[in-house]
């Protein structure tokens, strides 16, 4: 978790769904979604392989290298 | 007579009708077509958010998960990592347990790939999961996916989305004969009456897409299956007539003039 004011400053390298992005890293996962103008009850979010609890939104923070994925339900057989 | 219920994964669906929601032309024409087909259920895929268009209407705003059940699928996924993958990102969505597994073999055929499906089946019933699966009409395999755990057995009967129809009837037969959990056929259904003979093989349930979204008319066409499904239902718990080599007339010989 990135906290404090020299991590503010910090801009973090990430990949979100396959794009390469540059954040600063005061985004939380929530922030993240609000961003994007996501709603987090639809979605689930994976970072670095792993399956985020969406109660833990608030508290993880988005680091330098992080690979995000916000996955949805779409039409499908 | 008994009620005569369709009970999947102790869920109990009011049609036996399954549909997916895939290759129409819009959101409001799958909402119509569902809706035109009386599913309780519908298949659903997942894929990544678009986050560069933010106004893209969403499939959860035409189709109410509240009010129809969502299963989601693993479709694209070639081995057993990447549907657990698929399906526990599912299950964060919306709490979902009842799954939709399909682990595809071939990109031609999309014929499932049944090493990986049992390998994939073993996990995620392990891990609570309530998986439907999409599998090949061999009822050996059949016979151990059920061992296995899982919550229904979805043998094809055709390739995905040829329309083909049943092409092995005598399978599909014993695959249900010797079955303690419902059988829906998955993929191939080409028109409403394929559904009818799945029916009345005794099938417990179809799943159909392709066949109802890629019709001329849609809507009308899932109509079409809500009663094709219907009717092969009540012809199979009815028993149908011996077959006779020569005719026999339906008049009475009595009384003739």
């Amino acid at each position: 978790m990135n906290v404090g004011i020299l991590n503010i400053l910090i801009m973090a390298k990430i990949q979100l769904n396959g794009r390469k992005l540059e954040l600063s890293s005061k985004h939380s996962i929530t922030s993240l979604l609000k961003k994007y103008k996501i709603d987090e009850k639809k979605i689930a979010v994976e970072l670095n392989s792993k399956i985020v609890n969406r109660n833990k939104y608030k508290l993880i923070y988005i680091k330098d290298k992080d690979k995000i994925e916000i996955v949805h339900f779409i039409g499908g057989g | 007579m008994k009620k005569d219920i369709f009970k999947v994964g102790g869920l109990i669906l009011k049609s036996r009708l399954i549909v997916g929601t895939g290759k129409y032309k819009n959101f409001k024409e799958t909402a119509e077509a569902v809706k035109a087909s009386g599913a309780s259920m519908v298949t659903v895929a997942v894929r990544r958010i678009n986050i560069l268009d933010k106004k893209k209407p969403l499939l959860t705003d035409f189709l109410n998960p509240k009010t129809i059940k969502y299963l989601p699928n693993t479709a694209g996924c070639f081995n057993a990592s990447e549907s657990l993958r698929t399906l526990r990102l599912a299950r964060e969505i919306g709490g979902w347990t009842m799954v939709k597994l399909e682990v595809l073999g071939d990109k031609k055929t999309l014929y499932p790939d049944m090493l990986e499906t049992l390998k994939a089946t073993k996990i995620l019933v392990k891990e609570g999961f309530k998986v439907l699966v999409y599998c090949s009409d061999d009822p050996i395999l059949a016979k151990k996916l059920e061992h296995l755990g899982a919550s229904a057995i979805m043998p094809l009967a055709s390739p995905i989305g040829s329309g083909q129809g049943i092409q092995n009837k005598i399978n599909l037969s014993l695959i249900i004969k010797n079955a303690k959990v419902p059988i829906i056929v998955d993929a191939g259904i080409g028109t409403a009456s394929d559904s009818t003979i799945a029916m009345e093989l005794g099938c417990d349930g179809v799943l159909v897409n392709s066949a109802i979204a890629k019709a001329k008319k849609p809507v009308l066409m899932a109509e079409s299956f809500k009663n094709a499904v219907i009717s092969g239902r009540q012809s199979f718990l009815s028993g149908r007539m011996p077959k006779l080599f020569y005719a026999d007339a339906s008049s009475p010989k009595k009384g003739l003039i």
